[in-house]
């Protein structure tokens, strides 16, 4: 469903994507895990048309995003690392745009919002705008819209930053109980090493651009000798802390939070 | 098209549910109307000018329309990055129908601002020509705010952060601002500012709005439509080709 080769993204000198290869058939459950600045967002943005990758190439359901765009945005959904829900319109509205962005027919629409809505426990709250809406609240309806026009692959780009151990528990549920019922492809990136290995079925280890390990948690645990994802997560990726310095999108980040309330 | 309609109706929901925001939004043109409009009136009509409230009116007007529609356009800035538009940027829709329906919808909000303002100014004593120049008026409204609200859309296409806004700010939209005549009459300028005024595009729609509100313009209504039906094209295009361009 999602293949991946030789992919490189350069900014400049710095290259935060260096030639990354991987393959995900239809139906996994795959994680992409690594440390701050690892490239994991910058991966999702090339696979989600966002960004043009330098070089290699990249395969979604057999097409090229860089120049089948239209084709490749129907085949997937995606949950982005900063929320993209519109908080003052109600949770309906916001599904409503989204199906109608992606030309679900209305008797359809219809239906999948209420099955949706029902599914992540806030169609009691489908009329009330999003703002007042918990980040866990936010982040289920934000999973159910990308679920709504049945896409092939979904992409999650760390879906339970900031989020209470039940509400992270009952989000993963939800989505490997759709991931079995749809037959959705995932793609997540994750911090939580645990929520790795509950909920993805392989792990790609990446780490300054470059996938370091790949495998199931079992496999990866054994190529380090740990005991652990954590310990082999440390194994592979050193135990440096990589300070991101405050850049321009973390101020933008704090002003648009303060704009929107 | 339906993209282009719920992308329009979004902008008009968020503004109506805003009450804090649209009220806030009053104030500066208020101050401009209220402070400049009774302080320099007796100084303006010793100049055989008339009176100052109704020259000023159509000027706070153009001003509240410029500030409503290019803070839209900048606001892709964020709304593209930590905002809903990031959703609409992976949508399967073109991107220029995305950038049409914001366009239009911030236009329209900033033209339902405009004719707030412009109410506030009858309550304050302003008194239109006509009554169908108040209706030409509100036409004029939504042209300024789309030339100015597809400026923005170029703008917050094309910025990065938020150093780029400030200058964005003060050396292009309060430039706008000054140099457009909303303040002063055009008549009897010093050649440099005279030629300043002439190339601003909001020089022409305040003509505009003097034109069929108190029947006092300096370039005649003909030559603001055309100039503003010009920058409306031109900016529409820049923004469509800059919105498109955006990667994130």
């Amino acid at each position: 469903m999602i293949q991946v080769e030789n992919l490189v993204k350069a900014f400049g000198d710095l290259k935060a994507v260096d030639d990354v290869t991987f393959t995900v058939p239809k139906g996994e459950i795959f994680a992409f895990l690594g440390p701050n600045g690892a490239g994991k967002t910058t991966t999702i943005k090339m696979l989600t048309t966002l960004l043009r990758p330098t070089s290699g190439s990249i395969r979604l359901d057999g097409l090229d995003p860089a120049h089948k765009q239209q084709e490749c945005r129907k085949r997937f959904g995606i949950v982005f690392q900063d929320p993209s829900v519109d908080g003052d319109l109600t949770a309906q509205e916001n599904m409503e745009i989204h199906g109608i962005l992606y030309h679900v027919p209305r008797k359809q629409r219809v239906e999948r919002i209420e099955r949706l809505l029902k599914l992540f426990e806030l169609w009691d709250r489908k009329d009330t705008a999003v703002k007042a809406f918990s980040g866990g609240m936010k982040r289920r309806l934000e999973i159910a819209r990308g679920f709504l026009h049945t896409p092939k692959i979904l992409f999650l780009d760390e879906p339970t930053l900031g989020l209470d151990p039940q509400s992270r528990n009952q989000l993963w549920t939800q989505v490997k109980n759709l991931n079995e019922s749809e037959q959705v492809t995932v793609f997540l990136t994750t911090h939580y090493m645990e929520e790795a290995e509950k909920v993805a079925h392989r792990i790609a280890v990446i780490d300054h651009g470059k996938v370091v390990a790949l495998g199931t948690a079992a496999e990866l645990k054994e190529k380090t000798q740990t005991a652990t994802l954590e310990e082999a997560f440390l194994a592979l990726t050193g135990s440096s802390i990589r300070d991101e310095s405050a850049n321009s999108a973390d101020q933008l980040r704090q002003f648009a939070k303060m704009w929107r309330r | 098209m339906a993209a282009i309609y719920v992308l329009w109706l979004r902008e008009i929901k968020r503004y109506v549910r805003s009450k804090p925001q649209m009220i806030a939004s009053l104030g500066q043109p208020l101050l401009y109307l209220l402070v400049l409009g009774f302080g320099l009136g007796p100084v303006f009509e010793k100049a055989g000018n008339g009176s100052y409230l109704q020259f000023v009116a159509p000027g706070v007007v153009g001003m509240t329309l410029l500030y409503t529609s290019i803070f839209s356009g900048v606001g892709l800035l964020w709304d593209r990055q930590f905002g809903f538009l990031k959703e609409t940027l992976v949508a399967p829709v073109p991107r220029i129908q995305i950038m049409i329906g914001r366009t239009l919808g911030g236009a329209t909000v900033a033209a339902i601002q405009g004719t707030l303002v412009l109410a506030v100014c009858l309550l304050a004593g302003f008194r239109p020509a006509s009554f169908g120049g108040l209706l030409l008026g509100f036409g004029l409204m939504l042209l300024i705010a789309l030339v100015f609200g597809a400026l923005g859309t170029a703008i917050g296409s094309m910025l990065q952060d938020m150093q780029g806004f400030q200058l964005i700010m003060n050396f292009l939209v309060m430039p706008i601002f000054f140099l457009s005549g909303a303040l002063f009459p055009l008549a009897n300028l010093p050649v440099v500012l005279s030629v300043l005024t002439k190339i601003d595009p909001l020089t022409y729609g305040i003509d505009g709005l003097r034109a069929v509100l108190i029947n006092g313009a300096h370039f005649g209504l003909g030559l603001d439509v055309l100039v503003l039906a010009i920058a409306s094209v031109l900016f529409l295009a820049l923004g469509a080709r800059a919105f498109s361009r955006i990667q994130i």
